[in-house]
């Protein structure tokens, strides 16, 4: 263990980080996104390209976190004007160098000035696709653990409660409870031992916005999380991030390693009382352990599944003590709060949704990706402006937020903002950031059983309406869909749905009908368009189809 | 401990604090529907059949696992509660392979009794006859997952009471099942002590005593010539 870590060494560090950096950089994308594009090789190739050009001292070859705009990856972002490298192939390395010098390029690059990137108000990922996310360095010389610094050592932390209370803060797991509450109900609960998690166990269809907050920039997570603790008084930090997440994970040991190594994690962190430890838990691949309750109990090495609330576990949570548990995106946000003060972050975004939210655009659009826009942007200007609408000259037919708990937003009411408030009046939820588009091509019935057919497989299990339930939901959609049910058939399904939605022991349960109930809502036609017109369903009143040897005597 | 004074179906009750609402129910002779309760366990919250609807909630919550308060007034058999059980009841029927008929429990089984009690005269759900598997590799028990509400009462008391820790639940969502440490036929389980609390506890007819189910009844012809002889020759000679 080194001395502790203090102010001087920190600025030492981002002073030599800032003197080694050599004038030109190139950044090539290594989020998972490009990678799956081969973004390694063009990596490699643009090493050699910048060796063979003889500029090793003068180009910096910069892996680099999600440069946002996943459909045309491989990406390289390159100085000096910032221009942004689409589709890029190894074989392209020689010409981007070259470029570094000249105002023209003729690879292909992707607009800067359009609305996908001019409307972004970046927060979360503000060091996203700039800092070399395997280096604590780059993170420190961009302002890194100065706010943990300065709220050891200049606030108590009541302070730092009070602080994301009036910064309005709201979670970003999806129900939006305002952090600075919960983070204030923890600090209040008695309790020697306490814990802080870290909820990465992203698990909707289409959403991937923690997964590249993570492979991006980890370490504004883990100073999230020290802030936390040190507000709520716990000394033990568990991030609970999902196997699938490989790289994601890979990244947060090397980060952990070097938070430990240099001391802002670990024991007298800049030298005041304060000690924090991070570890990491793996899922095993259930949904369900996004739940809260769920999650604890897997962290604890149990089978995940939720159990009743209360207790909520600010009051009793992982092995009994006191447990805050925050999403990664609201954790990403807290050092920069701290940093440029609560008035500021409460400037941003509408009266009840403070900030910004990073969505992660897919579908049928035309740019997919990642984007965060301040909350109360209109969707409209998501998804036609930034997003490019639909291909081919398709219509946009809905946008569905908040994955398997959300719902569908029909066309004709794409003005709505985006917050909490405004989304949950369609029926829809903010959820964690998925935005999947559907064009006009789109069978929304079809959409409302894939969901149900994801909560019917990842139910765990325990309470009956939604093992059961999900199961005979299921089986109506699809009975619907292959235009076999009838009208009694869809009156059962609105039952079930009241029922699964009222009873269900958690979250899963309760918003499993969303998806249903929300395009119920707003494309009733294509259920009824699909109904069979004999009441009796296909079968018929005389039951020929079941019996057809009984009318053949 | 305070003593708490509250309203249950318009009736004053005065319960412990600390006491669930179906206990403080059931002391003042309201009986609350309920599958995976049972006395001496904690509570898991799962079956859904004890939601009550508390005043000043929106949300309906479990009487096994809410503690009374102050005050409190709960209404425990509405038209909305009444309709929501008879669903979970049919759900319950039509997701394994509940034969009465044919069923050890015929007669005493708490969701047979529970389906006569809510009125389920049919299902409207469709039955889904999933393929489960009959476990009688145990010596003097037997376990039929055909007949199995996922209770997990027989976990409960095998891990709280025993401190055996034998059965467990494995698999998700519908694939859900109970199995004897880790998937073993139950007759080879090292862990099991033959205590037999898990056939008490279940509430079907899924865990069972051999020699019970109706196929099984085998006479003993042989008793008859033993008591003869005893009362003829005053000859006490045990039969094979």
């Amino acid at each position: 263990m080194e001395a502790a870590m203090t102010l001087h060494d920190l600025q030492q560090i981002k002073e030599r980080e800032l003197a080694a950096r050599k004038p030109l950089t190139l950044r090539c994308c290594m989020a998972a996104g490009c990678m799956a594009a081969a973004s390694q090789r063009v990596l490699e190739g643009l090493e050699a390209a910048v060796t063979s050009a003889g500029l090793r001292d003068e180009v910096e070859v910069r892996r680099v976190g999600c440069l946002k705009l996943c459909c045309e990856g491989p990406l390289v972002q390159a100085d000096p004007d910032d221009r942004l490298y689409v589709m890029v192939a190894p074989g392209d390395a020689p010409s981007i160098v070259a470029g570094l010098k000249s105002p023209q390029a003729s690879l292909p690059q992707a607009d800067m000035t359009a609305a996908f990137f001019a409307r972004q108000h970046c927060i979360v990922l503000a060091n996203s696709g700039r800092i070399d996310p395997e280096r604590i360095e780059g993170y420190i010389a961009a302002e890194g653990y100065l706010a943990l610094h300065e709220v050891l050592n200049e606030a108590t932390p009541q302070d730092a409660v009070e602080t994301m209370v009036r910064s309005g803060l709201r979670g970003r797991g999806g129900a939006g409870f305002p952090t600075g509450i919960k983070w204030g109900t923890v600090a209040k609960s008695a309790g020697v031992k306490k814990y802080v998690v870290c909820n990465a166990d992203e698990g909707d269809p289409g959403a991937f916005m923690d997964r590249s907050v993570l492979e991006s920039d980890p370490h504004s997570v883990l100073e999230g999380m020290a802030i936390a603790a040190y507000a709520v008084g716990a000394d033990q930090g568990y991030i609970y991030v999902r196997a699938e997440y490989p790289l994601a994970i890979a990244r947060l040991q090397i980060a952990l390693k070097q938070a430990r190594q240099i001391g802002v994690l670990g024991s007298g962190i800049f030298e005041s009382p304060f000690h924090f430890n991070i570890d990491l838990r793996i899922g095993a691949g259930a949904f369900v352990c996004g739940e809260e309750t769920a999650l604890m109990m897997s962290v604890e090495g149990k089978r995940g599944t939720p159990r009743p609330r209360p207790p909520f576990p600010a009051e009793s949570g992982l092995w009994g003590c006191p447990t805050l548990i925050n999403n990664v995106e609201t954790l990403a946000n807290v050092s920069a709060i701290f940093r440029r003060g609560a008035d500021w972050f409460a400037g941003i975004g509408t009266e009840k949704s403070k900030g910004t939210k990073v969505f992660a655009l897919a579908g049928k659009i035309k740019k997919t990706g990642l984007i965060e826009v301040p909350m109360g942007t209109p969707l409209r200007t998501i998804v036609e402006s930034m997003g490019g609408g639909a291909p081919d000259g398709r219509r946009i037919k809905a946008v569905q937020t908040g994955g398997p708990s959300g719902g569908c937003i029909p066309e004709q009411h794409l003005d709505t903002p985006v917050d909490y408030e405004s989304l949950g009046r369609l029926g829809s939820i903010m959820g964690s950031g998925g935005m999947i588009v559907m064009d006009e091509g789109t069978n929304m019935v079809d959409v409302a059983r894939f969901f149900m057919e994801f909560c019917m497989d990842e139910s765990c299990g325990k309470c009956v309406p939604c093992r059961a339930g999900t199961v005979q939901m299921h089986h109506l959609l699809d009975k619907i869909v292959r235009r076999k049910a009838t009208a009694q058939d869809l009156i059962r399904l609105e039952e079930l749905c009241d029922m699964v939605k009222n009873t269900s022991l958690c979250g899963l349960g309760q918003t499993a009908p969303n998806p249903t109930l929300s395009t119920l809502r707003f494309f009733r036609s294509e259920y009824e368009a699909l109904l069979h017109p004999d009441p009796y369903g296909p079968a018929g009143k005389t039951g020929a189809a079941l019996f057809p040897e009984a009318l053949e005597k | 401990m305070g003593a708490k004074t509250l309203m249950i179906d318009g009736r004053q009750i005065s319960a412990a604090e600390g006491v669930s609402v179906l206990a403080a129910a059931g002391e003042a002779g309201i009986k609350i529907p309920t599958l995976c309760h049972l006395d001496g366990v904690y509570d898991p919250g799962a079956c859904r059949l004890c939601l009550v609807e508390i005043g000043g909630f929106t949300k309906l919550v479990p009487a096994c696992t809410t503690h009374v308060a102050e005050g409190m007034e709960v209404l425990t058999n509405t038209g909305r509660l009444r309709q929501y059980r008879l669903m979970i009841l049919e759900l319950l029927f039509a997701e394994r392979n509940h034969v009465c008929a044919t069923c050890v429990s015929n007669g005493h089984c708490e969701l047979q009794t529970l389906a006569c009690e809510s009125g389920m005269d049919h299902v409207r759900y469709e039955y889904r006859f999933p393929h489960w598997d009959i476990d009688i590799t145990h010596e003097r028990f037997g376990m039929d997952h055909n007949r199995c509400v996922l209770c997990t009462r027989c976990v409960r008391v095998c891990w709280h009471v025993e401190g055996a820790g034998t059965k467990n639940v494995a698999g998700r969502g519908r694939h859900s099942r109970i199995i004897t440490d880790l998937n073993l036929p139950w007759g080879e389980s090292d862990s099991c002590t033959s205590c037999g609390k898990c056939v008490q506890a279940c509430p079907t007819g899924a865990l069972f005593e051999k020699g019970a189910t109706a196929g099984e009844m085998e006479h003993d012809r042989a008793r008859l010539g033993f008591i003869v002889n005893a009362r003829e020759k005053q000859q006490w000679i045990p039969p094979e």
